[in-house]
């Protein structure tokens, strides 16, 4: 009779260094600019405290209101990207807004993902009336205009960043819900899901053990791209004044601060916060890309 | 026979077609229409047919993922459809299955050792140990080795997967295996191995097989009896060895005329059905067969004929043996 021995490739994969050895090799494998752009921004929004030479949500003692960067006439090495209206350092509330950006970034796409993937995994596998409710749920909800609704979410319950998180969250399960309700109709039919049913598993073993590990990658592509969406989100709202409250530093609200002098030519006060929003979506758009092509069971064999 | 491990008693299986938007009448697909079957213990029942004839809608009946119109199933004496809770639990823990396809019928997101130990899993709370042991044992069974446990589906053969289903099947102390074309998806040369694989199986484990197929001579080298299904109904059901011998049914004869003769130089008797299955939305009136019939009489057309014993033993529906 055939005999296979264990495959050593894969065992060597399942030790922890293994594991690490794949990932180390995962991340070489991605774009470099997208890796350094990423890996950079979380470095420095974890190391905020260390890096950030002021306080961002005080003045500068010394230093003058509206500052140029250093290299303008007037500007200061002292504070290398100039200062706002209240004379605090545009650098260190630039570095602390990382952080901001990538919590409200990372959180809300984590709770959109949450909420969209659970009931897209009840709506499909169960099917329906329950089907039926969650569907016409998320048609209605598909149907409000995003920010007008966070707007209005945020005027509720009041503007703080935690809030803004479980706001985005809600207002962006949508697109989860509809995408793997879809993947778990084709999923439902696949033999090792009845194969589960007539071993006798019950419905919550097969949604943890067959249908959730197989709609999990499709959630990944998914909310590496949804982070864009919020970072974006997240800056319209603090800009509009419903987002994170002053004086903590949001990218979002730097620009809103920015807005009435806009014409005055302190160009310094908006292009520095935009360019980090362009970036970091960026970054995580193309991540997102990267993602999808790596996860797509049609090219890799997964 | 002793009582049946299995026994299927004028099972029937209509599935209602929606109304179109004029309001035409509502219609019935009759998918499966009054069989009768038996499976004793440690014996094979071929189930063959073409597609579209039931065999599928059988094995779903079976397996408790449809709930049949009408008739009864009865598992070591129990009527399935009354089962619940325990019961039901023991009888998911009994009968298990086999499909067609391995590389569908095996989760890609888990490895080899946990898509067999899943049936134990359920029905049973031994510890992580003796799950693990009771999956060797079985992998042995089937030929693989116990080692192959951590690995993924992907890095086996179409065989080798298959081997896996079987051995999944046998995790608990299975009584009654569906195999639903179990070979199908198969490279020839490897059909054979699984199934004197799954024949040394019976033997040391007295496991029940319903085996269905479409494929004549595996279906007659695996079982110990066969029931040719046509349109629903059972036309012709004997030995296996007395309905390769001598088949009665005209449709019975055309099967072993389509499947190909085992020397190329043996000419195939001239003997083939035309046309299509008829649709089981509108079934001819009479015999089932008749509008494809080769040796059809006039009263095929009127009345539909009924299951009687047959020369050698087994039963056949057919006006031409009165």
């Amino acid at each position: 009779m055939a005999t296979i021995p264990a495959n050593t490739r894969l065992a060597a994969e399942r030790t922890w260094t293994g594991r690490l050895a794949a990932l180390v090799k995962a991340a070489r494998e991605a774009p470099l600019a997208v890796v350094v752009i990423l890996g950079g921004l979380i470095l420095v929004a974890a190391l905020a405290d260390l890096i950030a030479p002021y306080d961002p949500t005080l003045p500068v003692k010394g230093a003058e209101i509206f500052a140029p960067p250093f290299w303008m006439e007037g500007g200061s090495l002292a504070t290398p990207l100039g200062t706002d209206f209240q004379g605090r350092d545009i650098l260190s509330r630039l570095i602390y807004g990382a952080r901001v950006s990538l919590i409200v970034g990372l959180m809300g796409t984590l709770v959109a993902g949450g909420i969209g993937t659970a009931l897209g995994i009840v709506s499909g596998y169960l099917g329906g009336w329950v089907d039926q409710i969650i569907m016409r749920v998320t048609d209605a909800w598909l149907a409000l205009p995003a920010i007008v609704f966070a707007i209005f979410l945020a005027a509720m319950i009041g503007p703080s960043m935690w809030n803004i998180i479980v706001i985005l969250g809600a207002v962006y399960w949508t697109r989860y819900a509809r995408v793997i309700r879809g993947e778990v109709l084709s999923l439902r039919e696949r033999d090792f899901v009845k194969l589960a049913e007539i071993a006798g598993a019950s419905k919550l073993r097969v949604i943890k053990k067959h249908i959730l590990p197989n709609v999990l990658n499709t959630a990944t592509v998914l909310a590496s791209l949804t982070v864009g969406v919020v970072i974006i989100a997240e800056a319209s709202l603090s800009f509009l004044g419903v987002g994170v409250p002053p004086p903590q530093p949001a990218w979002g609200l730097m620009l809103s601060e920015a807005r009435p002098t806009l014409m005055a030519g302190q160009w310094w006060l908006t292009v520095f916060p935009g360019a980090c929003i362009l970036l970091i979506v960026l970054a995580t758009q193309l991540f997102g890309d990267w993602l999808r092509v790596r996860l797509d069971p049609q090219t890799r064999n997964l | 026979m002793s009582s049946p491990v299995l026994e299927v008693r004028a099972l029937t299986k209509h599935f209602p077609v929606r109304r179109t938007l004029l309001g035409g009448p509502a219609r019935l697909v009759k998918a499966v229409d009054g069989i009768d079957l038996a499976i004793g213990a440690g014996e094979t029942l071929g189930l063959i047919g073409e597609s579209g004839c039931g065999k599928t809608t059988t094995s779903k009946l079976i397996l408790r993922q449809e709930t049949p119109t009408s008739g009864t199933i009865r598992f070591e004496g129990r009527d399935i459809a009354s089962l619940k809770g325990a019961d039901l639990m023991a009888y998911r823990r009994a009968v298990q299955v086999v499909f067609q396809d391995p590389f569908s019928s095996l989760s890609p997101r888990m490895r080899v050792g946990d898509i067999i130990a899943e049936p134990l899993e359920i029905h049973t709370d031994l510890p992580h140990a003796a799950i693990e042991e009771r999956v060797g044992r079985v992998l042995e069974l089937v030929g693989l080795a116990p080692d192959v446990a951590p690995l993924f589906p992907h890095e086996f053969s179409g065989g080798q997967r298959q081997r896996i289903a079987i051995a999944r099947a046998l995790a608990t102390d299975t009584r009654l295996i569906v195999l639903d074309e179990p070979v199908s998806a198969l490279d020839v040369s490897v059909r054979a191995q699984i199934i004197n694989q799954l024949e040394a199986l019976q033997k040391k484990l007295g496991v029940s097989y319903l085996f269905i197929g479409h494929d004549l001579a595996t279906v007659a080298h695996i079982s110990h009896r066969i029931a040719v299904m046509y349109l629903g109904k059972i036309v012709e059901t004997a030995q296996s060895d007395a309905l390769c011998a001598r088949p009665m049914h005209p449709y019975t004869q055309a099967l072993f005329a389509a499947a190909l003769p085992s020397h190329p130089d043996d000419r195939a008797p001239d003997k083939p059905i035309t046309g299509e299955v008829p649709s089981a939305l509108s079934l001819p009136s009479g015999c089932r067969f008749h509008p494809r019939c080769p040796s059809a009489i006039p009263v095929c057309s009127q009345t539909e004929p009924a299951l009687r014993r047959r020369e050698g033993g087994g039963e056949v529906a057919c006006h031409l043996y009165p």
